[in-house]
C-alpha cells in the first residue's frame, strides 16, 4: 500500500515536475523562429547545456520507473486514470514555477482534459 | 521570465501585436498538430512492430538476447522511435515560446487519436465510455485552445 502510494506520488511530482524543468530550460533559450534541420539542431545542444534540462529529464526518468514500479503492485485500470491528475499539476506548477497566468478558462479545460484522459484508459474494454 | 507578456507587446504597434498573437498562436497550433500525429503513430508502429516480435519465450538470457534482437530488426520498432524521436524535438520546440499549462493539456489530443486509429487501423473495439472521454478531451482542448498560448515573457 505504502510502496504503490510512494510510486503514485512520484508518477505526478517527478513526471509533472520533469516535464516543469524542461520547459524552464526551453524558455531560458527563448523563442525559436527558424526551423531548419542544422538550426533546430544547434538549439537542442544549447538547451542540452542548460541545467534544468538534465533535472527535468532526470526526474522525467525516475517518473517513468515509477510508473513502472506502480504497474507492478497495482491495475492498469487505476493507475493510468490516477495519473490524470498530473493535469491538474501541470497547469498550478505552470502557474506557480514558471509564472504563467493559468486563466479560470485554462482551468476548466484542464478539468475536462483530465476527466476526458482518465475515461478513455477506464473504458478501454 | 516571470512577467506577463503584455508587457513585452505594449513596446508593439497595434498591427504588429495582432501579427504576432496571430503567427504565435498558428505556430503553436501547427507544433501541436505535430505532436497530436506523432505521438499516436509512434504508438502504432511500435504495436505493429511488437506483434511481429511476438512474445519473449522466458527470461533466460538467450531468450531476452533474441526477443531485443527479433524488436531491433524490425522495420516497424525503427519508424516507431523515429517518430518518437520527432515528437520530443517538436515538444521541445514548442516549450520554448508556448506555456506548459496550454501544451500539456492541448497535447492530450493525441490520447483521442491513438484510440481512434485503433480502431480504423487495428480494428481495435472502442466502448461507448472511451468514446465519452475523447468528446472530453476534445472539448477541453477546445476550451484551452482558447487562451492565449503564451502568458510569460521571452528572453
Amino acid at each position: 500500500m505504502l510502496t504503490g502510494f510512494i510510486f503514485y506520488v512520484l508518477i505526478i511530482f517527478a513526471g509533472t515536475g520533469g516535464e516543469l524543468c524542461v520547459s524552464r530550460a526551453m524558455k531560458s533559450i527563448g523563442e525559436v523562429t527558424d526551423f531548419r534541420p542544422h538550426s533546430i539542431g544547434r538549439v537542442i545542444i544549447r538547451a542540452l547545456k542548460v541545467p534544468w534540462m538534465w533535472i527535468g529529464v532526470g526526474m522525467m526518468a525516475v517518473g517513468f520507473f515509477s510508473l513502472l514500479g506502480m504497474l507492478s503492485v497495482a491495475n492498469v485500470s487505476f493507475v493510468f486514470p490516477a495519473t490524470a491528475l498530473s493535469y491538474g499539476v501541470g497547469a498550478l506548477g505552470g502557474k506557480l514555477f514558471l509564472g504563467e497566468q493559468v486563466t479560470p478558462q485554462r482551468w476548466a479545460g484542464v478539468l475536462l482534459v483530465a476527466i476526458g484522459v482518465a475515461l478513455v484508459v477506464i473504458g478501454k474494454g | 521570465m516571470t512577467s506577463p507578456v503584455c508587457d513585452q507587446e505594449s513596446a508593439l504597434s497595434a498591427p504588429e501585436r495582432v501579427q504576432r498573437k496571430a503567427g504565435l498562436r498558428i505556430k503553436t497550433y501547427a507544433m501541436i498538430l505535430l505532436m497530436v500525429i506523432l505521438n499516436p503513430v509512434s504508438n502504432i508502429l511500435l504495436k505493429k512492430g511488437m506483434d511481429r516480435t511476438g512474445a519473449m519465450a522466458s527470461w533466460a538470457p538467450s531468450d531476452v538476447f533474441h526477443f531485443f534482437f527479433r524488436a531491433f530488426t524490425t522495420g516497424y520498432i525503427w519508424l516507431g522511435i523515429g517518430c518518437l524521436l520527432a515528437f520530443f524535438v517538436a515538444y521541445l520546440l514548442v516549450l520554448s515560446w508556448a506555456d506548459y499549462s496550454f501544451v500539456q493539456p492541448s497535447s492530450a489530443l493525441a490520447n483521442g487519436l491513438t484510440a481512434l486509429l485503433a480502431y480504423l487501423l487495428l480494428h481495435e473495439f472502442i466502448t461507448p465510455l472511451r468514446w465519452g472521454g475523447i468528446l472530453l478531451i476534445c472539448a477541453g482542448v477546445f476550451v484551452v485552445g482558447h487562451t492565449h498560448p503564451q502568458t510569460t515573457e521571452q528572453n
